[in-house]
Protein backbone atom coordinates (compact mmCIF):
# COMPACT_ATOMS: atom_id res chain seq x y z
CA UNK A 1 0.00 0.00 0.00
CA UNK A 2 1.40 3.60 -0.85
CA UNK A 3 2.35 5.65 2.07
CA UNK A 4 -0.07 8.42 0.84
CA UNK A 5 -3.04 5.57 1.12
CA UNK A 6 -1.63 4.37 4.23
CA UNK A 7 -2.12 7.97 5.78
CA UNK A 8 -5.64 8.08 4.62
CA UNK A 9 -6.55 4.97 6.18
CA UNK A 10 -4.80 6.04 9.52
CA UNK A 11 -5.98 9.75 9.55
CA UNK A 12 -9.76 8.48 8.40
CA UNK A 13 -9.55 5.46 11.40
CA UNK A 14 -8.61 7.94 14.09
CA UNK A 15 -11.03 10.07 12.77
CA UNK A 16 -13.59 7.60 13.08
CA UNK A 17 -12.41 6.67 16.98
CA UNK A 18 -12.93 9.80 18.25
CA UNK A 19 -15.89 10.56 16.68
CA UNK A 20 -17.44 7.51 18.46
CA UNK A 21 -16.00 8.89 21.50
CA UNK A 22 -17.27 12.29 21.38
CA UNK A 23 -20.29 10.98 19.90
CA UNK A 24 -21.14 8.52 23.59
CA UNK A 25 -19.73 12.08 25.65
CA UNK A 26 -22.33 14.29 23.88
CA UNK A 27 -25.37 11.90 23.95
CA UNK A 28 -25.25 11.71 27.58
CA UNK A 29 -24.48 15.27 27.95
CA UNK A 30 -27.73 16.90 29.81
CA UNK A 31 -29.60 19.02 27.19
CA UNK A 32 -30.09 22.80 28.38
CA UNK A 33 -33.88 22.16 26.91
CA UNK A 34 -34.44 18.66 28.69
CA UNK A 35 -36.96 17.85 30.88
CA UNK A 36 -36.39 16.96 34.83
CA UNK A 37 -34.68 13.00 35.00
CA UNK A 38 -37.84 10.47 35.45
CA UNK A 39 -40.47 12.69 34.21
CA UNK A 40 -42.53 12.44 31.24
CA UNK A 41 -41.02 14.01 27.47
CA UNK A 42 -43.54 15.99 25.99
CA UNK A 43 -43.66 14.04 22.20
CA UNK A 44 -46.32 11.55 21.50
CA UNK A 45 -45.21 9.17 19.42
CA UNK A 46 -47.75 7.25 17.17
CA UNK A 47 -50.33 8.86 18.92
CA UNK A 48 -50.32 7.65 22.23
CA UNK A 49 -46.92 6.57 23.07
CA UNK A 50 -44.59 8.61 25.28
CA UNK A 51 -41.15 8.36 26.80
CA UNK A 52 -39.08 9.18 30.21
CA UNK A 53 -36.12 10.90 30.23
CA UNK A 54 -34.05 8.03 31.63
CA UNK A 55 -30.29 8.41 31.35
CA UNK A 56 -28.55 5.47 29.77
CA UNK A 57 -27.42 3.30 33.00
CA UNK A 58 -23.84 3.80 34.08
CA UNK A 59 -22.65 0.70 33.33
CA UNK A 60 -23.29 0.45 29.83
CA UNK A 61 -22.24 3.80 29.27
CA UNK A 62 -18.36 2.72 30.63
CA UNK A 63 -18.63 -0.12 28.27
CA UNK A 64 -18.70 2.43 25.33
CA UNK A 65 -15.91 3.82 26.67
CA UNK A 66 -14.07 0.40 26.95
CA UNK A 67 -14.81 -0.32 23.28
CA UNK A 68 -12.84 3.18 22.68
CA UNK A 69 -9.83 1.95 24.58
CA UNK A 70 -10.29 -1.16 23.54
CA UNK A 71 -9.58 0.07 19.79
CA UNK A 72 -6.83 2.40 21.00
CA UNK A 73 -4.99 -0.19 22.14
CA UNK A 74 -5.58 -2.60 19.67
CA UNK A 75 -3.91 0.08 17.15
CA UNK A 76 -0.51 -0.04 18.89
CA UNK A 77 -0.64 -3.77 19.41
CA UNK A 78 -1.19 -4.71 15.58
CA UNK A 79 -0.23 -3.57 12.62
CA UNK A 80 -1.84 -0.25 11.73
CA UNK A 81 1.18 2.43 12.78
CA UNK A 82 3.94 0.86 11.15
CA UNK A 83 3.87 -2.80 12.16
CA UNK A 84 2.45 -2.41 15.59
CA UNK A 85 4.31 -3.06 19.09
CA UNK A 86 3.61 -7.40 18.78
CA UNK A 87 5.23 -7.09 15.40
CA UNK A 88 2.31 -9.73 14.47
CA UNK A 89 1.97 -10.47 10.60
CA UNK A 90 -0.06 -13.36 8.83
CA UNK A 91 2.94 -14.82 7.30
CA UNK A 92 5.01 -15.04 10.67
CA UNK A 93 2.29 -16.50 12.37
CA UNK A 94 2.09 -19.21 10.00
CA UNK A 95 6.09 -19.53 9.97
CA UNK A 96 5.81 -20.41 13.22
CA UNK A 97 3.28 -22.67 13.75
CA UNK A 98 4.78 -24.60 10.64
CA UNK A 99 8.23 -24.45 12.39
CA UNK A 100 6.66 -25.90 15.83
CA UNK A 101 5.12 -28.55 13.37
CA UNK A 102 8.62 -29.27 12.35
CA UNK A 103 9.81 -29.38 15.64
CA UNK A 104 7.20 -32.03 16.62
CA UNK A 105 7.36 -34.10 13.65
CA UNK A 106 11.21 -34.61 12.71
CA UNK A 107 11.96 -36.83 15.74
CA UNK A 108 8.41 -38.71 14.73
CA UNK A 109 9.97 -39.34 10.87
CA UNK A 110 13.36 -39.47 12.27
CA UNK A 111 12.84 -42.80 14.06
CA UNK A 112 12.09 -44.46 10.81
CA UNK A 113 14.83 -43.27 8.83
CA UNK A 114 17.44 -45.78 7.90
CA UNK A 115 15.21 -48.35 8.31
CA UNK A 116 14.41 -50.30 4.86
CA UNK A 117 11.14 -50.25 3.62
CA UNK A 118 10.33 -54.03 4.18
CA UNK A 119 11.30 -53.72 8.19
CA UNK A 120 8.78 -50.49 8.04
CA UNK A 121 5.95 -52.40 6.29
CA UNK A 122 6.25 -54.65 9.47
CA UNK A 123 6.07 -51.76 12.36
CA UNK A 124 2.58 -50.73 13.08
CA UNK A 125 3.74 -47.33 13.72
CA UNK A 126 5.17 -46.85 10.72
CA UNK A 127 1.78 -48.44 8.90
CA UNK A 128 -0.20 -46.13 10.90
CA UNK A 129 1.10 -42.75 9.60
CA UNK A 130 1.13 -44.49 6.60
CA UNK A 131 -1.62 -45.28 6.28
CA UNK A 132 -2.80 -41.56 7.29
CA UNK A 133 -0.92 -40.31 4.55
CA UNK A 134 -2.96 -42.71 2.19
CA UNK A 135 -5.93 -41.72 3.18
CA UNK A 136 -4.91 -37.86 2.48
CA UNK A 137 -3.48 -38.47 -0.65
CA UNK A 138 -4.46 -41.55 -2.29
CA UNK A 139 -7.72 -42.80 -1.37
CA UNK A 140 -9.13 -40.76 -4.62
CA UNK A 141 -7.95 -42.58 -7.22
CA UNK A 142 -6.59 -45.80 -5.58
CA UNK A 143 -9.92 -46.23 -3.16
CA UNK A 144 -9.90 -46.27 0.42
CA UNK A 145 -9.19 -49.94 0.39
CA UNK A 146 -6.88 -49.59 -2.21
CA UNK A 147 -7.87 -52.06 -4.71
CA UNK A 148 -8.47 -49.29 -7.40
CA UNK A 149 -10.87 -48.78 -9.71
CA UNK A 150 -11.13 -49.06 -13.87
CA UNK A 151 -7.70 -47.15 -14.99
CA UNK A 152 -6.41 -47.27 -11.19
CA UNK A 153 -4.55 -50.14 -10.42
CA UNK A 154 -5.44 -52.03 -7.17
CA UNK A 155 -2.71 -51.73 -4.88
CA UNK A 156 -3.19 -55.35 -2.66
CA UNK A 157 -2.62 -57.79 -5.53
CA UNK A 158 0.96 -58.11 -6.09
CA UNK A 159 0.34 -57.47 -9.68
CA UNK A 160 2.60 -54.86 -10.59
CA UNK A 161 2.77 -52.12 -13.62
CA UNK A 162 5.94 -50.47 -13.00
CA UNK A 163 7.63 -53.51 -10.75
CA UNK A 164 6.39 -54.03 -6.97
CA UNK A 165 10.20 -53.81 -4.86
CA UNK A 166 10.54 -50.98 -2.79
CA UNK A 167 12.60 -48.91 -5.11
CA UNK A 168 10.05 -49.33 -7.45
CA UNK A 169 7.54 -47.93 -5.42
CA UNK A 170 9.26 -44.80 -3.54
CA UNK A 171 9.76 -44.01 -8.00
CA UNK A 172 6.22 -44.20 -8.81
CA UNK A 173 5.66 -42.02 -5.51
CA UNK A 174 7.76 -39.79 -5.81
CA UNK A 175 7.83 -38.99 -9.67
CA UNK A 176 4.64 -40.11 -10.98
CA UNK A 177 4.50 -43.06 -13.87
CA UNK A 178 2.88 -42.07 -17.45
CA UNK A 179 2.12 -45.35 -19.80
CA UNK A 180 0.57 -45.00 -23.03
CA UNK A 181 -1.31 -48.01 -25.00
CA UNK A 182 -1.84 -46.59 -28.47
CA UNK A 183 -4.71 -47.47 -30.76
CA UNK A 184 -4.07 -50.45 -32.42
CA UNK A 185 -7.45 -51.36 -34.05
CA UNK A 186 -7.48 -49.90 -37.06
CA UNK A 187 -3.92 -51.28 -38.16
CA UNK A 188 -4.88 -54.89 -37.11
CA UNK A 189 -8.45 -54.58 -39.07
CA UNK A 190 -11.63 -55.53 -37.76
CA UNK A 191 -10.85 -59.56 -38.05
CA UNK A 192 -7.59 -58.56 -36.52
CA UNK A 193 -8.93 -57.12 -33.35
CA UNK A 194 -11.65 -59.92 -32.95
CA UNK A 195 -8.67 -62.25 -32.85
CA UNK A 196 -6.33 -60.63 -30.55
CA UNK A 197 -9.23 -60.09 -27.96
CA UNK A 198 -9.45 -64.14 -28.39
CA UNK A 199 -5.78 -64.58 -27.85
CA UNK A 200 -5.33 -62.38 -25.08
CA UNK A 201 -8.16 -63.83 -22.57
CA UNK A 202 -7.13 -67.43 -23.86
CA UNK A 203 -3.34 -66.68 -22.17
CA UNK A 204 -5.04 -65.78 -18.54
CA UNK A 205 -7.22 -69.16 -19.13
CA UNK A 206 -10.44 -68.05 -20.89
CA UNK A 207 -11.80 -70.87 -23.29
CA UNK A 208 -11.95 -69.34 -26.60
CA UNK A 209 -12.28 -71.12 -30.46
CA UNK A 210 -8.71 -72.58 -31.12
CA UNK A 211 -8.72 -71.25 -35.07
CA UNK A 212 -8.81 -67.19 -33.99
CA UNK A 213 -6.66 -67.63 -30.53
CA UNK A 214 -4.08 -69.30 -33.24
CA UNK A 215 -4.78 -66.29 -35.41
CA UNK A 216 -4.27 -63.97 -32.79
CA UNK A 217 -1.44 -65.61 -31.70
CA UNK A 218 0.33 -64.65 -35.41
CA UNK A 219 -1.07 -60.94 -35.00
CA UNK A 220 0.06 -60.68 -31.73
CA UNK A 221 3.51 -59.71 -32.82
CA UNK A 222 2.75 -56.34 -33.17
CA UNK A 223 1.36 -56.26 -29.38
CA UNK A 224 5.32 -58.11 -28.12
CA UNK A 225 6.53 -55.27 -28.61
CA UNK A 226 5.32 -53.49 -25.21
CA UNK A 227 4.24 -56.09 -23.70
CA UNK A 228 6.85 -59.03 -25.08
CA UNK A 229 6.63 -62.12 -26.47
CA UNK A 230 5.51 -63.69 -23.60
CA UNK A 231 2.73 -61.67 -22.86
CA UNK A 232 3.70 -61.01 -19.06
CA UNK A 233 4.57 -56.86 -19.65
CA UNK A 234 7.04 -54.79 -18.99
CA UNK A 235 7.99 -53.04 -16.10
CA UNK A 236 10.16 -50.63 -17.57
CA UNK A 237 6.84 -49.14 -19.91
CA UNK A 238 3.87 -49.77 -17.50
CA UNK A 239 2.91 -52.61 -19.94
CA UNK A 240 0.37 -54.55 -18.17
CA UNK A 241 1.31 -58.42 -17.97
CA UNK A 242 -1.59 -60.16 -20.00
CA UNK A 243 -1.56 -63.58 -18.59
CA UNK A 244 -2.90 -62.43 -14.85
CA UNK A 245 -6.13 -62.05 -15.34
CA UNK A 246 -5.63 -58.71 -13.83
CA UNK A 247 -7.21 -55.64 -15.77
CA UNK A 248 -6.43 -52.54 -15.25
CA UNK A 249 -9.62 -51.03 -17.18
CA UNK A 250 -11.36 -54.31 -17.41
CA UNK A 251 -11.19 -57.80 -19.08
CA UNK A 252 -14.68 -58.30 -21.07
CA UNK A 253 -14.47 -58.65 -24.52
CA UNK A 254 -15.90 -54.94 -25.39
CA UNK A 255 -13.49 -53.60 -22.75
CA UNK A 256 -10.75 -55.56 -24.23
CA UNK A 257 -12.06 -53.73 -28.39
CA UNK A 258 -12.11 -50.17 -26.83
CA UNK A 259 -8.84 -50.20 -25.44
CA UNK A 260 -7.41 -51.97 -28.76
CA UNK A 261 -9.80 -49.63 -30.79
CA UNK A 262 -8.60 -46.20 -28.83
CA UNK A 263 -6.17 -47.04 -26.89
CA UNK A 264 -5.41 -46.18 -23.36
CA UNK A 265 -3.27 -43.35 -20.98
CA UNK A 266 -2.57 -43.70 -17.75
CA UNK A 267 -0.97 -41.21 -15.89
CA UNK A 268 -0.15 -40.84 -12.13
CA UNK A 269 0.89 -37.95 -10.74
CA UNK A 270 4.38 -37.29 -9.07
CA UNK A 271 4.35 -36.78 -5.30
CA UNK A 272 7.62 -35.34 -4.45
CA UNK A 273 6.68 -32.36 -2.38
CA UNK A 274 5.67 -35.01 -0.02
CA UNK A 275 9.05 -35.21 0.71
CA UNK A 276 11.37 -38.19 1.25
CA UNK A 277 10.34 -38.97 4.51
CA UNK A 278 6.50 -39.07 4.13
CA UNK A 279 7.12 -41.17 0.60
CA UNK A 280 9.21 -44.04 2.24
CA UNK A 281 6.43 -44.68 4.65
CA UNK A 282 4.00 -44.45 1.95
CA UNK A 283 5.83 -46.92 0.00
CA UNK A 284 6.01 -49.13 3.39
CA UNK A 285 2.25 -48.76 3.68
CA UNK A 286 1.64 -50.14 -0.33
CA UNK A 287 4.29 -52.43 0.08
CA UNK A 288 2.33 -54.05 3.45
CA UNK A 289 -0.60 -54.35 1.46
CA UNK A 290 0.59 -56.94 -0.80
CA UNK A 291 2.99 -58.43 1.44
CA UNK A 292 0.90 -59.03 4.85
CA UNK A 293 2.49 -60.57 7.64
CA UNK B 1 -28.77 19.18 16.95
CA UNK B 2 -30.45 17.02 18.90
CA UNK B 3 -31.21 13.32 18.77
CA UNK B 4 -34.82 13.86 17.68
CA UNK B 5 -34.81 15.36 15.03
CA UNK B 6 -32.36 12.61 13.33
CA UNK B 7 -34.57 10.43 14.39
CA UNK B 8 -38.10 12.28 13.17
CA UNK B 9 -36.52 13.32 10.06
CA UNK B 10 -36.25 10.01 7.97
CA UNK B 11 -34.66 11.29 4.86
CA UNK B 12 -31.71 13.21 7.46
CA UNK B 13 -31.71 9.35 8.66
CA UNK B 14 -30.97 7.80 5.44
CA UNK B 15 -28.19 10.37 4.11
CA UNK B 16 -26.27 9.84 7.56
CA UNK B 17 -26.42 6.26 7.72
CA UNK B 18 -25.40 6.46 3.96
CA UNK B 19 -22.36 8.87 4.82
CA UNK B 20 -21.48 6.59 7.89
CA UNK B 21 -21.28 3.47 5.80
CA UNK B 22 -19.55 4.71 3.08
CA UNK B 23 -16.65 5.84 5.14
CA UNK B 24 -15.89 2.45 6.33
CA UNK B 25 -16.43 0.70 3.32
CA UNK B 26 -14.32 3.86 1.37
CA UNK B 27 -11.68 2.47 4.28
CA UNK B 28 -11.79 -0.88 3.84
CA UNK B 29 -12.32 -1.34 0.10
CA UNK B 30 -10.61 0.68 -1.58
CA UNK B 31 -6.73 1.30 -0.52
CA UNK B 32 -6.91 -2.83 -1.42
CA UNK B 33 -8.37 -2.57 -4.23
CA UNK B 34 -5.87 0.26 -5.43
CA UNK B 35 -2.88 -1.23 -4.13
CA UNK B 36 -0.83 -2.76 -7.16
CA UNK B 37 1.27 -4.86 -4.57
CA UNK B 38 -2.41 -7.21 -3.51
CA UNK B 39 -2.53 -7.31 -7.23
CA UNK B 40 0.55 -8.70 -8.53
CA UNK B 41 2.33 -9.52 -5.41
CA UNK B 42 5.49 -12.19 -5.81
CA UNK B 43 3.62 -14.17 -8.70
CA UNK B 44 3.06 -13.81 -12.13
CA UNK B 45 0.11 -14.71 -13.35
CA UNK B 46 -0.80 -15.68 -17.29
CA UNK B 47 -4.07 -15.12 -18.19
CA UNK B 48 -6.12 -18.03 -18.98
CA UNK B 49 -6.34 -20.10 -22.39
CA UNK B 50 -9.24 -19.36 -24.11
CA UNK B 51 -10.23 -23.56 -23.43
CA UNK B 52 -9.42 -22.62 -20.12
CA UNK B 53 -11.36 -19.76 -19.93
CA UNK B 54 -14.29 -21.56 -21.38
CA UNK B 55 -13.88 -24.27 -18.78
CA UNK B 56 -14.02 -21.54 -16.09
CA UNK B 57 -17.82 -20.30 -17.43
CA UNK B 58 -18.71 -23.69 -17.11
CA UNK B 59 -17.33 -24.27 -13.59
CA UNK B 60 -19.44 -20.99 -12.57
CA UNK B 61 -22.60 -22.15 -14.76
CA UNK B 62 -22.84 -25.62 -12.54
CA UNK B 63 -22.26 -23.80 -9.64
CA UNK B 64 -19.30 -26.10 -8.61
CA UNK B 65 -18.38 -22.97 -6.33
CA UNK B 66 -21.71 -23.85 -4.11
CA UNK B 67 -19.56 -26.63 -2.51
CA UNK B 68 -15.60 -25.72 -3.96
CA UNK B 69 -13.82 -22.91 -2.28
CA UNK B 70 -10.70 -22.01 -4.26
CA UNK B 71 -8.98 -20.39 -1.59
CA UNK B 72 -6.01 -22.14 0.78
CA UNK B 73 -6.08 -20.15 4.10
CA UNK B 74 -2.36 -19.78 5.84
CA UNK B 75 -2.49 -22.47 8.59
CA UNK B 76 -0.64 -25.41 8.48
CA UNK B 77 -3.84 -27.53 8.39
CA UNK B 78 -4.73 -26.07 5.19
CA UNK B 79 -1.37 -26.08 3.40
CA UNK B 80 -0.93 -29.85 4.09
CA UNK B 81 -3.78 -31.04 2.43
CA UNK B 82 -3.80 -28.49 -0.42
CA UNK B 83 -0.37 -26.60 -0.98
CA UNK B 84 0.86 -22.90 -0.46
CA UNK B 85 -1.89 -20.76 0.61
CA UNK B 86 -3.64 -18.89 -2.00
CA UNK B 87 -2.43 -14.96 -2.80
CA UNK B 88 -4.33 -12.71 -3.97
CA UNK B 89 -2.93 -12.13 -7.21
CA UNK B 90 -3.67 -15.81 -8.11
CA UNK B 91 -7.23 -14.78 -8.43
CA UNK B 92 -6.94 -11.77 -10.79
CA UNK B 93 -8.59 -12.55 -13.75
CA UNK B 94 -11.38 -14.28 -11.79
CA UNK B 95 -14.48 -12.62 -12.95
CA UNK B 96 -16.10 -13.02 -10.72
CA UNK B 97 -13.60 -13.93 -8.16
CA UNK B 98 -13.96 -18.38 -6.95
CA UNK B 99 -13.37 -17.97 -3.30
CA UNK B 100 -15.94 -19.63 -2.10
CA UNK B 101 -17.70 -19.06 1.09
CA UNK B 102 -18.53 -23.15 2.00
CA UNK B 103 -16.15 -26.42 1.38
CA UNK B 104 -18.43 -29.62 0.80
CA UNK B 105 -15.72 -30.71 -1.46
CA UNK B 106 -12.63 -30.49 -1.24
CA UNK B 107 -10.53 -26.65 -1.50
CA UNK B 108 -9.84 -26.76 -5.83
CA UNK B 109 -6.94 -23.90 -5.69
CA UNK B 110 -4.36 -26.14 -6.18
CA UNK B 111 -5.84 -29.16 -8.20
CA UNK B 112 -3.68 -28.50 -11.17
CA UNK B 113 -2.00 -31.77 -11.83
CA UNK B 114 -3.12 -33.61 -8.63
CA UNK B 115 -4.82 -36.25 -10.67
CA UNK B 116 -4.81 -37.46 -14.71
CA UNK B 117 -7.23 -36.05 -17.59
CA UNK B 118 -8.53 -39.15 -17.35
CA UNK B 119 -9.72 -39.28 -13.90
CA UNK B 120 -11.29 -35.98 -13.94
CA UNK B 121 -13.06 -37.27 -17.21
CA UNK B 122 -14.08 -40.29 -15.21
CA UNK B 123 -14.94 -38.38 -11.89
CA UNK B 124 -16.85 -35.79 -13.65
CA UNK B 125 -19.14 -38.19 -15.46
CA UNK B 126 -20.38 -40.16 -12.40
CA UNK B 127 -17.87 -39.33 -8.94
CA UNK B 128 -18.84 -42.54 -7.50
CA UNK B 129 -17.09 -44.77 -10.52
CA UNK B 130 -13.35 -43.18 -8.45
CA UNK B 131 -14.28 -42.04 -5.54
CA UNK B 132 -17.39 -44.63 -4.13
CA UNK B 133 -17.65 -42.48 -0.96
CA UNK B 134 -18.42 -39.62 -3.04
CA UNK B 135 -21.49 -37.60 -3.11
CA UNK B 136 -20.78 -35.10 -5.20
CA UNK B 137 -23.68 -34.97 -8.62
CA UNK B 138 -22.17 -36.03 -11.49
CA UNK B 139 -21.98 -33.91 -14.95
CA UNK B 140 -22.52 -36.48 -17.71
CA UNK B 141 -24.36 -34.02 -20.52
CA UNK B 142 -21.02 -32.01 -20.63
CA UNK B 143 -19.41 -34.17 -22.88
CA UNK B 144 -22.44 -33.82 -25.19
CA UNK B 145 -22.27 -30.07 -25.17
CA UNK B 146 -19.91 -28.27 -27.72
CA UNK B 147 -18.31 -24.97 -27.45
CA UNK B 148 -19.15 -21.88 -29.15
CA UNK B 149 -16.47 -20.35 -30.23
CA UNK B 150 -18.25 -16.99 -31.60
CA UNK B 151 -19.74 -16.83 -27.90
CA UNK B 152 -16.06 -17.68 -26.30
CA UNK B 153 -14.64 -14.76 -28.26
CA UNK B 154 -17.10 -12.25 -27.47
CA UNK B 155 -16.80 -13.07 -23.71
CA UNK B 156 -12.85 -12.68 -24.16
CA UNK B 157 -13.63 -9.43 -25.37
CA UNK B 158 -16.00 -8.73 -22.55
CA UNK B 159 -12.39 -9.45 -20.23
CA UNK B 160 -10.24 -7.68 -21.79
CA UNK B 161 -12.22 -4.50 -20.96
CA UNK B 162 -12.14 -5.84 -17.42
CA UNK B 163 -8.34 -5.84 -17.59
CA UNK B 164 -7.08 -9.24 -18.83
CA UNK B 165 -4.66 -8.75 -21.34
CA UNK B 166 -6.04 -10.37 -24.18
CA UNK B 167 -4.66 -9.55 -27.86
CA UNK B 168 -6.77 -9.35 -30.91
CA UNK B 169 -4.62 -12.33 -32.11
CA UNK B 170 -5.76 -14.48 -28.84
CA UNK B 171 -9.09 -13.26 -29.85
CA UNK B 172 -8.34 -14.48 -33.38
CA UNK B 173 -6.88 -18.05 -32.39
CA UNK B 174 -10.12 -19.04 -30.33
CA UNK B 175 -12.03 -20.90 -33.42
CA UNK B 176 -8.93 -22.94 -33.72
CA UNK B 177 -8.69 -23.55 -29.80
CA UNK B 178 -12.05 -24.92 -29.25
CA UNK B 179 -12.17 -26.76 -32.43
CA UNK B 180 -14.46 -30.04 -31.79
CA UNK B 181 -13.57 -29.60 -27.93
CA UNK B 182 -16.66 -30.30 -25.61
CA UNK B 183 -17.40 -28.28 -22.55
CA UNK B 184 -15.79 -31.16 -20.66
CA UNK B 185 -12.45 -31.34 -22.13
CA UNK B 186 -13.08 -27.17 -20.95
CA UNK B 187 -13.41 -27.78 -17.65
CA UNK B 188 -10.72 -30.34 -17.40
CA UNK B 189 -8.74 -28.07 -19.28
CA UNK B 190 -9.78 -25.60 -16.54
CA UNK B 191 -8.86 -27.62 -13.49
CA UNK B 192 -5.50 -28.59 -14.52
CA UNK B 193 -4.62 -24.83 -14.52
CA UNK B 194 -5.48 -24.39 -11.29
CA UNK B 195 -2.63 -23.26 -8.78
CA UNK B 196 0.11 -23.87 -10.92
CA UNK B 197 1.50 -20.18 -10.26
CA UNK B 198 2.39 -21.19 -6.84
CA UNK B 199 3.33 -25.26 -7.08
CA UNK B 200 3.63 -27.36 -4.06
CA UNK B 201 7.08 -28.52 -2.59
Amino acid sequence: MSTLMRTIVLVFTCLNVLGCAWLIWWTALKQPDEVAEGAVKEHVWDGDLRERNNPMPRWWLILFYITIVFALVYFLLYPAVGSGVLGWSETREYNEEMQSAQRHYAPVYAAFAGRSIEDLAHDSRALALGHSLFATNCINCHGSDARGAPGFPDLTDNDWLYGGTPADIIQSIGHGREGTMPPIGAALGAQGVDEVIDYVLSLSGHAEPADKVAAGKARFVVCAGCHGADAKGNHAIGAPDLTADIWLYGGSPATLRKTLMEGRHGKMPAHQWLGDDRIRLLAAYVYSLSHPQ
Amino acid sequence: MSHDVVERKLGLLIVLIVLVISVGGFIEVVPLAMSAAAKQGAVQIAPRTALEQAGFDVYEREGCYLCHSQQIRPFRSETERYGPYSVAAESQYDHPFQWGSKRTGPDLARVGGRYSDDWHRLHLRNPRDVVPESNMPGFPWLEQDQLDAALLQRKLRVLRLLGTPYTDADIAAVPAAVQDKTELDALVAYLQSLGLARPRG
